[in-house]
């Protein structure tokens, strides 16, 4: 099963905050603060949820060919961030809840996890 | 094809120029992605690295047929023990290194884990050595 990022955003009550005329099916998802973690992942079609909000996340998922990064609790999505993602055609969203609350609505949802 | 960069210690902005740019030369070349993926996170892997531990750092990368070669020399504290520092789980990154999402201790052996070899060599208080292969094909 593959779910569209507006399902997505819909489900985890999050805004899109670029990319949203990308359409990267998403299947999966990886939940982490630490990048080097992200680094070793062997899977497409995820989505990472984080609450580490700075560049490095966004060039992390870059070159993990993670195509959707969502960010938890509200962390500030800086212009450079936005830049580096649209240049990458990423889609970038943010959502008020926890990381905790977004994996467990979109776990609930069918989005599989990876481990 | 030969590219050189240049990588500044310290600064995490620009951490991952280099692998972002060579990503999109592979992806015009047609190598298979996943061949793609795991050449730009062994590069990347390096370069954060470089910014994570050295003062400066030169990123020599040559694209033959077939093969691709990654060489990076940095100047900086070096590397007391390889065999240790290869070990998954240790650290010597600072507080501010994990406060960015890297430092877990995991760099060095995904670099290993994603290149078809990888020679280093490192002289304390000097700087480190890594020369990154991969077969394209």
């Amino acid at each position: 099963m593959t779910m569209q990022i507006q399902q997505i955003a819909k489900i985890a009550k999050a805004r899109i905050l670029c990319g949203e005329k990308e359409n990267p099916p998403i299947s999966r998802a990886f939940a982490s603060d630490l990048m080097s973690d992200v680094l070793t992942l062997e899977v497409d079609q995820t989505l990472l949820i984080t609450g580490l909000a700075n560049v490095q996340a966004v060039r992390t998922a870059e070159m993990s060919d993670i195509n959707c990064i969502l960010f938890a609790r509200n962390k500030r999505v800086t212009e450079d961030m936005i830049e580096v993602a649209k240049e990458n055609h990423m889609v970038l969203m943010q959502t008020t809840c926890s990381v905790y609350h977004t994996a467990g609505l979109l776990y609930e949802a069918g989005i599989k996890p990876i481990f | 094809m030969e590219f050189d960069y240049e990588i500044n210690g310290g600064d995490f902005s620009r951490a991952g120029f280099a692998s972002s740019h060579l990503k999109k030369i592979l992806k015009q070349v047609n190598i298979d992605p996943k061949v793609i993926k795991k050449i730009v996170i062994a590069l990347y892997e390096a370069e954060v690295n470089i910014v994570a531990h050295a003062w400066e750092g030169l990123i020599h990368v040559k694209i033959d047929p077939g093969l691709i070669r990654i060489e990076v020399q940095d100047k900086g504290p070096g590397i007391e023990d390889i065999e240790q520092a290869m070990e998954d789980g240790y650290s010597t990154a600072s507080e501010t290194v994990r406060e960015m999402g890297f430092g877990a201790g995991m760099g060095l052996s995904n670099i290993k884990n994603n290149a078809d070899d990888l020679q280093i060599s490192s002289r304390v208080n000097e700087g480190t050595e890594l020369t990154i292969v991969k077969k394209l094909y």
